[in-house]
This record gives C-alpha cells, structure tokens and sequence, in this order.
C-alpha cells in the first residue's frame, strides 16, 4: 500500500467516525450539495462549453456537432455520443493513457442521464437521407475532489442547454455559422449518492468517497421522473435507503435543473 | 503578390487584427488554479486557453525509466476535443506527441534536476481553445506551473511565434496569418535571463538573413511574455495582495 493510500484510509475511517456520530466533515447536511458554479462560453470554435464547480471538483463540457450516418434502426434520427477523460492534471491518482473503467462508467451514466431522459430531440437532428448530426458531449475533469458524477451532468445538461446548430452548405459544415439552437425536450440531471456506514449521504467528497461501501447515482428529468440508475461500489443497498435517496433526489434535482436553467438564460 | 502583401500588414503599419508586427495577442495568467496539483496554470493568450498542472516530483513508474543521477520530466500535450473548428478524435496524434517531446526538452532546461535524482515531474497541459500558436502557450503555462510547484529553476521558459505574412516579418501570427500564401511560422521558446533557445520549429522558406531580423524579434517578444509570467507568480506569492 503506498503512503497516499494509507492516508487516503486514515481519512475515511475519520469520515466513517462522524458519520456515524451524524455529522459531516465539511459540516454539510447529509442531503446538502456544495455550492454549484456555472460559466459558459469557454472555447469560442465549439457548439456549447460550460466550466462546473461543485465545491472544489471542476468538470469542463464541450459539445461539437459533426455530420454522420444515421444508425440503420433509426434512420431518420439523429445520435449522440459522450467521453470522459480522466486527465491526469486533475489528480495525482490519474494515469495517461486509454479511458479507465472509471471514465468510462461516469461517461456511460452521464450519457444515460442525458438520453434516457428524453433531453434530446433526436427527430431534429435529422438532416437528409443518409445523413444525421451527432451530438460529441465531451468532458475534461480539471480538478477531482469528488463526484465527478454529477459534476458532469451538470456541466453536460447546461452546455446542452446553450447548444447551437452549425449551418450547413451543401450538406458541408459552414464552420463558426449557427443556424440556431439545438432543440430539446426535457432536462434532466443526476443525484449521486454515498452509503458511508448505515448513512445516506448526497453529493460526496474525494474523502467520503474513500469511506463509501456503496454508491448510487439516480437521473431525474423535469417531470419528477426517474431515468437511469447506477448503483456501484462493492457494498449493497437497502430498499428503505433506495427510497431515501430517491426522496432526497427529488428534491435536489428540481434544485439542480433551477440552477443549470438559470445559467443558459 | 503585392496587392496580397498590403492585406497582412497595411500603410499604418497596422496588422489585420490591429496590432504593430512586433506586438503580442492579449495574455491573461493566473497561477495554482487546481488545488490537487503541485502546480497550476491557467493562460489566455488571444483566443488560446491552456491549463497546466505539474504533478511530483514522484515516483517514477515503471521504475526502469528513472534516472538516478535527476529528474525526469515527462510533457503531456492534449488539446481538447471541442479546441478546435472540427471535432479533435480525443486519441492522441504524432502532432500532439512531436509537441509534448520537444516542450519536455525546453522545460528541461530551466529546472535543476538534478535535485530530485530517481523522480519524475509530470506536466500536463490542455488546450481549451486555439486559433494558433497553442504549443508556445502552453510551454509558457507549464513553465510557470513548474515555478508554482517549487521546483527549483535558473529561468522560466518563454516563447512566441515569429514569422511572415504577406512579406512582413511579425510576431505571434494569428491562424489567420499562418494561413498567409508565403507563410513562414516559428514556434520559439527561450530562456530569457540568459537568451538560450530552447525551443525551435519552423515551417516555411525564409533567406538567413530575414530569419535573423525575426530571430531578433522573437527574443524580444519573448520576453515581454516573461514578464507577464513574472507578474503572475508575483501575484501569488508576493505576499501583498
């Protein structure tokens, strides 16, 4: 065990300690997010960028929309497609190199969030036969400090949110021209979640996460309704603590989507 | 050809964003903006914005390529997928490897590495968004992030680019004027204390004795970012704030 990990454990049994004893570490509420900053328009050649702040984790989101082939089951729609990179900038505990399972798992979940929650109007991105726009949503963590989760979504649904159309020519991309905003149909947001001890605990920091047995990220759109559930980690769930997250992430997330809305106006 | 010369540079001297041949894009530094690095910088410098973080020095792995007699410094040059006008495949190009070998080298230069014998000092830079000359804004971010680390320096590493458009030699050419028909782009980086080239690519035909006009310029140029660099870390660390 090198040294970073004995204090990384050292930090979560600290954690686990007070937890146990009601209190957090950072004297949040255990349904209590860290303060959300949104900025916008980070690189001037992309369709949408947004930087996040939640607490200290700082997520930044691109989206570019390139011309491509429809999928031979929905011909007359459009795609989307999400990465995440975990750059080796944002923490010391990442490596250069193809995307870890880590990236992989926040991207598919974001990406799940986003399209399961019927945010995309997958209908416009159409563009003739045989040609459609995919929707590149891509994120670059530039400091972890825990829950990169929803430091994504966040940062991925408010870019989403100030989405433009490049025009096209001819069937070609007329670069840095608009025709005007992407279209969407809903909203949606993720909620993670922290089982620390026999606690249910919302938005983690890089130490809960050290002392968590389990997790789970629950997406919910502006209806109130659920999309997309990831539990992970090696501990179990119980229903009553499903239910409490579910509680809890009904109500942060009409929170969360106020202030991604607010941002894009 | 000269009714093109006149479209680069016109009668006031003036380039097509304005500027004087010898005068740089607005640069913006801020230094240690990610906490869970060593050392941080964020830089904007026209349309450029990098961010760089230096991790270590620490351990070395796989442990064959350390070096016990100093520091190793390994240089990740990335540009996001969204820096550019058509999506970037996020996978890394010759282009950003070529960058990253050569940037390690002009950093290597500045630090004394031989401090920290068996160690590596990570640096990772990445573009946020470009319109040209993004290898000598981040060298410069990261040389600065270097200093933000602690790590002990004889110099920063300062740069531009230097060349020609439409028959005038300039600095710090814009996407627009690297795209000029008789274009000639140098990426420079120096030690300014000293003048030391660290860093040199060029593309484009050039007579040796214009190169050595723009040569001269570039130092010059240089080391007007040196003092934006300087500005940046006196700001953290002078105390009076």
């Amino acid at each position: 065990m090198g040294y970073e990990n004995v204090l990384w454990k050292l930090q979560g049994d600290k954690v686990l300690e007070s937890i146990n004893a009601g209190k957090r570490l950072d004297a949040r509420k255990f349904d209590e997010y860290r303060k959300i900053e949104i900025r916008k328009d980070i690189s001037h050649l992309a369709e949408a960028t947004t930087q996040v702040k939640l607490g200290n984790t700082e997520v930044i989101c691109g989206i570019k929309l390139e011309i491509g082939v429809p999928y031979p089951d929905s011909p007359e729609e459009g795609s989307m497609s999400t990465s995440v990179e975990l750059l080796p900038l944002a923490s010391p505990e990442f490596e250069s190199g193809p995307p870890s399972e880590n990236a992989i798992e926040i991207g598919r979940v974001v990406d799940r969030s986003i399209r399961e929650g019927g945010c995309l109007d997958f209908k416009d991105l159409f563009v003739e036969e045989g040609k459609s726009w995919i929707a590149f949503i891509d994120f670059y963590p530039i400091n972890y400090d825990g829950n990169l989760f929803d430091a994504c979504s966040i940062a991925g649904m408010s870019a989403l949110l100030n989405a433009k159309i490049p025009k096209l020519e001819d069937g070609v991309i007329v670069r840095g021209e608009w025709k005007g905003k992407l279209k969407l149909k809903n909203h949606a947001v993720l909620n993670s979640f922290a089982k620390i001890g026999n606690s249910i605990v919302a938005d983690p920091s890089i130490a809960e996460e050290k002392a968590l047995t389990s997790r789970i990220h629950i997406s919910f759109n502006s209806d109130g309704n659920l999309n997309a559930f990831q539990k992970g980690g090696p501990g179990s769930l119980t229903a009553n603590e499903l239910d409490q997250a579910i509680d809890t992430g009904l109500k942060n997330s009409k929170h969360l989507i106020k202030i991604i809305e607010e941002s894009s106006e | 050809m000269k009714e093109k010369e006149a479209e680069y540079v016109n009668r006031e001297g003036k380039r097509l964003d304005g500027r004087k041949v010898n005068e740089l894009r607005a640069i913006k530094i801020e230094v240690g903006v990610i906490p869970s690095a060593a050392g941080s910088c964020y830089l904007e410098w026209g349309y450029n914005k990098v961010i760089a973080a230096v991790q270590g020095p620490r351990e070395v792995l796989p442990r064959h390529m350390a070096d016990p007699y100093k520091a190793i410094i390994r240089y990740t040059y990335r540009m996001a997928t969204f820096s550019v006008s058509e999506r970037k495949n996020p996978k890394p190009g010759k282009r950003d490897i070529e960058i990253s070998m050569v940037s390690a080298k002009a950093l290597e230069k500045a630090a004394f590495l031989e401090k920290f014998p068996n160690t590596a000092i990570d640096v990772f830079v990445q573009v946020l968004d470009s319109n040209a000359g993004t290898r000598i804004a981040a060298l410069t971010a990261a040389s600065v992030a270097m200093a933000d680390a602690g790590i002990p320096m004889k110099d920063l590493v300062s740069g531009t680019a230097v060349g020609r458009a439409g028959g005038k030699l300039m600095i710090d050419l814009t996407k627009e004027e690297e795209d000029a028909p008789d274009a000639v782009d140098a990426a420079l980086a120096i030690l300014p204390n000293s003048e030391e080239i660290v860093l040199l690519q060029m593309d484009g035909i050039i007579s040796p004795k214009e190169w050595r006009e723009a040569l001269k310029m570039g130092i010059e140029g240089s080391k007007k970012v040196y003092e934006f660099q300087k500005e940046a870390l006196k700001k953290k660390y002078s105390g009076d704030k």
